[in-house]
C-alpha cells in the first residue's frame, strides 16, 4: 500500500446505542484508486460511509481525511470539506421538485458564483459525461432508474471533487444500466484524478472494475486483497460471498432453538 | 388474578412515563430546532427568492380557499346575525357584528385553520418526503444546510402569508356579510357601514387581528416544518406526522387564540 | 414555472392582501379616530359615570372630537374621574358643561361636550366641574315609582 493516503481510518468502532454496528474497522484508501467495500446488506458499510462524510460521529477510533481528523472537525470546516466530496446516495436521492439541469447545477449555485452562462456550459459537460445531454429538460420523475442514478452521479461529480462515495450504486438496476454505471465510474475516477470509495454488495460489477476490495462482516473486516487475489482466496466467506451460496459462514437462518424445540412447545400449547 | 392485575397498573404507568418522556425529548428537540432555524434565517434570506417560492405555494395557491370560505363565512354571519338582532329591533346593527366576529376572532382563526390543513399538511409532507428519500441527507453531504435551504424559506413564507390571508379572509366577510344582510335582506346601506366604521376601532379590533393571525403564522408554520423534519423516514412515518400536523395546528390555534384574547380584550 | 412569473404572482398576492388590510382599516373600521395627529387632555369629575368605558367617543354637537382615556376613582372626594383626550384642532371654552349620555335608549355611553359662553379657552390639563352624572336607569325608574306612590298618598 502506497504511503500517501487519502482516507486513513484506524481502528474505528461505532454503536448506536448499545447496538455495536463497527467494531475496530482498520483502512486506508489511498489517492487515485477506486476502493471497494463489500459484505451483506446490514453489515455497516453506508454507516463507514457517513462517518467519512462526518454525519455520524465514531464512537472511538481515528478518522482522517487528507490529514485533517473528521470527528474533530467544527461545523464550518466539515462543510468546508465536504465541498470537495461528492457522494452518489443508494438510489440517488434526485431532488424531486426540479429538473435534471436545477439537480446537477445546485451544488455551482449553491456554492459558487459563477455566472449562469457558464453553470449552463459547466452543466452541459458534466451531463455529457454521463451520456444524458438531451434529458436536461427532463423531471427527475421522468427518469428510468438507470437514467436516475447517471444524473446522480453527474450530480455528485458537480464540483470535480477529491472524493467520491458510492452507495450501492447498483441497487436495483438492470444489467445494461449496471454495465454503463460501473463503466462510468471507472472512467470518472481516472479522468478527474479523483478518489472513489464503492460501497455495494453487487462483486461481480464490482470486480471488474475496482483496484482494491474490503470484505466487511458484522463491522469487523474479514478479508481483503485485489480483485485477482480475491478470485483466487480460500476464505470460506469470500468464497460464499462471491460465489453467492445460500449457507456458509452466513448462515441462511436467523439465531434460533433447535426447530424440534420449537415444534413440540406448540403442540403443548393446543 | 391479583398479580396481574397488578402488573398491568405497572404496565400502564410505565407506559405513561414513557409517552411523558418522549414528548418531553420532542418539545426539547423542537426548542432546539427553532434556535437553529431563527440562526439560519439569515443564511435563507440572502437568497430571497427561496422565500419568494413558498409564499408562492402557502400563500398565493390558498387564496381560492380562503376567499371562498371567507365569502361563505360572511354571509351565514349576515343570515344568523340578521335573524338574531331583528328580534330586538336592532337590525342596522348586523354590520357590527359581522365586522366585529370577523377581525377579532373568526377572520384570523378560520384563516389560520384552513391554513393549516391547506399549507400546513402539505409543507410536513414535502418535507418529509425528502427526508424519507434521503434528500435532505444527501443536502447535508453536499455542504447544504437543509434547514437555511429548505426548513427557513417556508417558515417565513407561512409567516408573511397568514396576517394577508386572515385580512383577505376578513375582507371578503365582510363583503359576504354585506352581500346578505344588504343586497338580499335589505337592511340601510347607510347604516350597515356607518355603525360599523362607528364601533370598530382599527387599532383594537383589526390591528389586534392581525396580531393574531401572525402568532397564528408562527405556530402553524413551526409545527409544520418541525413535524416535517422529525418525520420517521417512512411512509406511514410521513402520513402520522402529516396528521400531528393538522392536530397540534388546530390545538395551537384554539389555545393560542384563548390566550391572546384576554390578554388583548381585557378590561374591554 | 420560470422565477419571473413567481415574482410577479406574489407580488399580486401580497398587493391583494395589502389591499384586504386597507379595506378593514378605513371602510370597515375607524383609523382616525384611533389617533389624532395633535391631542390635549382635559380631565371632568363625576358623581357616577354609568356605564362609561375607556375608549368611549368624546362628542360635541354629535361629533367625536376625542376619546375617553383613563377612568379612576379618587378615594378623597369619593367621585369618579374621567380623563378626555380632545383633538387640539377643537378648543372649548371655560364654562363648557360635560355630561355623561346614552346613544339611544339602550346604546353605549359618551360623554357629550356644551360649550358656553366664556371668553376664555380650556387649556391642556384643566379640570372640568361643571359635570352632569350619568342617568341610571333603576335610580330614574324608582324615582318614578316614588313620585307617582306619593302622587296617589296625596289624592287620598
Amino acid at each position: 500500500m502506497p504511503v500517501d493516503s487519502l482516507v486513513k481510518i484506524t481502528d474505528i468502532n461505532f454503536a448506536y446505542d448499545d447496538r455495536s454496528i463497527l467494531n475496530g474497522i482498520t483502512m486506508e484508501i489511498p489517492r487515485g484508486k477506486l476502493i471497494a467495500i463489500m459484505g451483506n446488506s446490514g453489515c455497516g458499510k453506508t454507516t463507514l460511509l457517513r462517518l467519512i462524510g462526518g454525519q455520524l460521529k465514531p464512537t472511538s477510533g481515528q478518522l482522517l481525511v487528507d490529514g485533517q481528523s473528521v470527528p474533530d472537525m467544527s461545523h464550518d470546516e466539515l462543510y468546508a470539506m465536504r465541498r470537495r466530496m461528492g457522494m452518489l446516495f443508494q438510489f440517488g436521492a434526485l431532488f424531486t421538485d426540479i429538473s435534471v439541469f436545477d439537480n446537477v447545477a445546485y451544488l455551482m449555485r449553491e456554492h459558487t458564483d459563477l455566472p449562469e452562462e457558464m453553470i449552463r456550459d459547466m452543466v452541459l459537460m458534466k451531463l455529457n459525461a454521463v451520456g444524458l445531454r438531451g434529458a436536461h429538460n427532463l423531471m427527475p420523475s421522468e427518469l428510468s432508474g438507470g437514467m436516475a442514478r447517471r444524473v446522480a452521479l453527474a450530480r455528485a461529480i458537480a464540483l470535480d471533487p477529491m472524493l467520491i462515495m458510492y452507495d450501492e450504486p447498483f441497487a436495483g438496476l438492470d444489467p445494461i444500466s449496471m454495465g454503463v454505471i460501473g463503466q462510468l465510474i471507472r472512467k470518472l475516477n481516472d479522468a478527474l484524478g479523483a478518489t472513489t470509495l464503492l460501497v455495494t454488495h453487487d462483486v461481480q460489477e464490482a470486480m471488474l472494475i475496482v483496484d482494491y476490495v474490503y470484505f466487511v462482516s458484522a463491522g469487523q473486516i474479514v478479508a481483503q486483497g485485489t480483485p485477482d487475489e480475491i478470485r483466487a482466496s480460500d476464505d470460506p466467506f469470500v468464497h460464499q460471498f462471491v460465489f453467492g451460496e445460500a449457507d456458509g459462514p452466513v448462515h441462511f437462518h436467523y439465531p434460533a432453538e433447535p426447530f424440534e424445540q420449537d415444534l413440540l412447545r406448540d403442540s403443548a400449547h393446543g | 388474578m391479583v398479580e396481574k392485575s397488578f402488573s398491568a397498573v405497572i404496565a400502564l404507568i410505565r407506559g405513561i412515563g414513557h409517552r411523558l418522556n418522549t414528548g418531553l425529548q420532542r418539545l426539547g428537540f423542537a426548542a432546539r430546532f427553532f434556535v437553529m432555524l431563527l440562526v439560519y434565517s439569515g443564511q435563507s434570506f440572502r437568497r430571497f427568492h427561496l422565500t419568494i417560492r413558498e409564499i408562492y405555494f402557502s400563500g398565493f395557491q390558498s387564496l381560492l380557499i380562503i376567499l371562498v370560505s371567507g365569502l361563505f363565512i360572511g354571509m351565514v354571519l349576515g343570515m344568523q346575525g340578521y335573524e338574531t338582532l331583528q328580534r330586538y329591533g336592532s337590525s342596522e346593527a348586523l354590520g357590527v357584528l359581522v365586522a366585529l366576529s370577523l377581525t377579532r376572532e373568526l377572520g384570523p382563526v378560520v384563516a389560520a385553520l384552513l391554513f393549516a390543513s391547506r399549507a400546513g399538511s402539505s409543507i410536513t409532507a414535502e418535507i418529509g418526503l425528502m427526508k424519507a428519500t434521503e434528500q435532505l441527507t444527501a443536502m447535508d453531504m453536499m455542504a447544504v444546510n437543509p434547514i437555511a435551504r429548505v426548513v427557513a424559506p417556508r417558515f417565513w413564507g407561512g409567516v408573511i402569508s397568514m396576517p394577508l390571508l386572515a385580512a383577505l379572509f376578513s375582507a371578503v366577510g365582510v363583503f359576504g356579510g354585506y352581500l346578505i344582510g344588504v343586497v338580499f335582506i335589505g337592511v340601510d346601506e347607510g347604516a350597515f357601514w356607518s355603525q360599523m366604521q362607528g364601533s370598530v376601532d382599527f387599532r383594537f379590533d383589526v390591528w389586534n387581528g392581525v396580531v393574531k393571525s401572525f402568532v397564528f403564522g408562527v405556530a402553524v408554520s413551526l409545527i409544520a416544518v418541525f413535524e416535517g423534519y422529525d418525520a420517521v423516514p417512512t411512509a406511514e412515518g410521513v402520513s402520522a406526522s402529516i396528521k400531528r400536523t393538522v392536530v397540534y395546528s388546530a390545538l395551537a390555534i384554539l389555545a393560542l387564540d384563548f390566550v391572546l384574547t384576554s390578554f388583548m380584550f381585557r378590561g374591554l | 414555472m420560470s422565477r419571473k412569473l413567481l415574482d410577479l404572482w406574489v407580488g399580486f398576492f401580497v398587493v391583494l392582501g395589502f389591499a384586504a388590510l386597507l379595506f378593514l382599516a378605513l371602510r370597515v373600521g375607524n383609523v382616525s379616530s384611533a389617533n389624532f395627529a395633535d391631542t390635549y387632555q382635559l380631565t371632568a369629575k363625576f358623581d357616577n359615570i354609568g356605564g362609561l368605558k375607556v375608549r368611549g367617543p368624546v362628542k360635541s354637537a354629535g361629533v367625536v372630537v376625542g376619546r375617553v382615556t383613563e377612568i379612576r376613582f379618587d378615594p378623597q372626594t369619593y367621585e369618579a374621574v374621567a380623563t378626555l383626550t380632545i383633538d387640539s384642532r377643537y378648543q372649548f371654552p371655560k364654562d363648557t358643561f360635560v355630561s355623561i349620555l346614552t346613544a339611544g335608549l339602550l346604546g353605549e355611553q359618551y360623554i357629550g361636550l356644551d360649550a358656553g359662553g366664556d371668553e376664555k379657552m380650556l387649556s391642556p390639563g384643566d379640570v372640568i366641574t361643571k359635570t352632569q352624572s350619568a342617568v341610571v336607569l333603576e335610580k330614574l325608574i324608582s324615582q318614578f315609582m316614588f313620585n307617582k306612590a306619593s302622587d296617589g298618598a296625596d289624592k287620598k
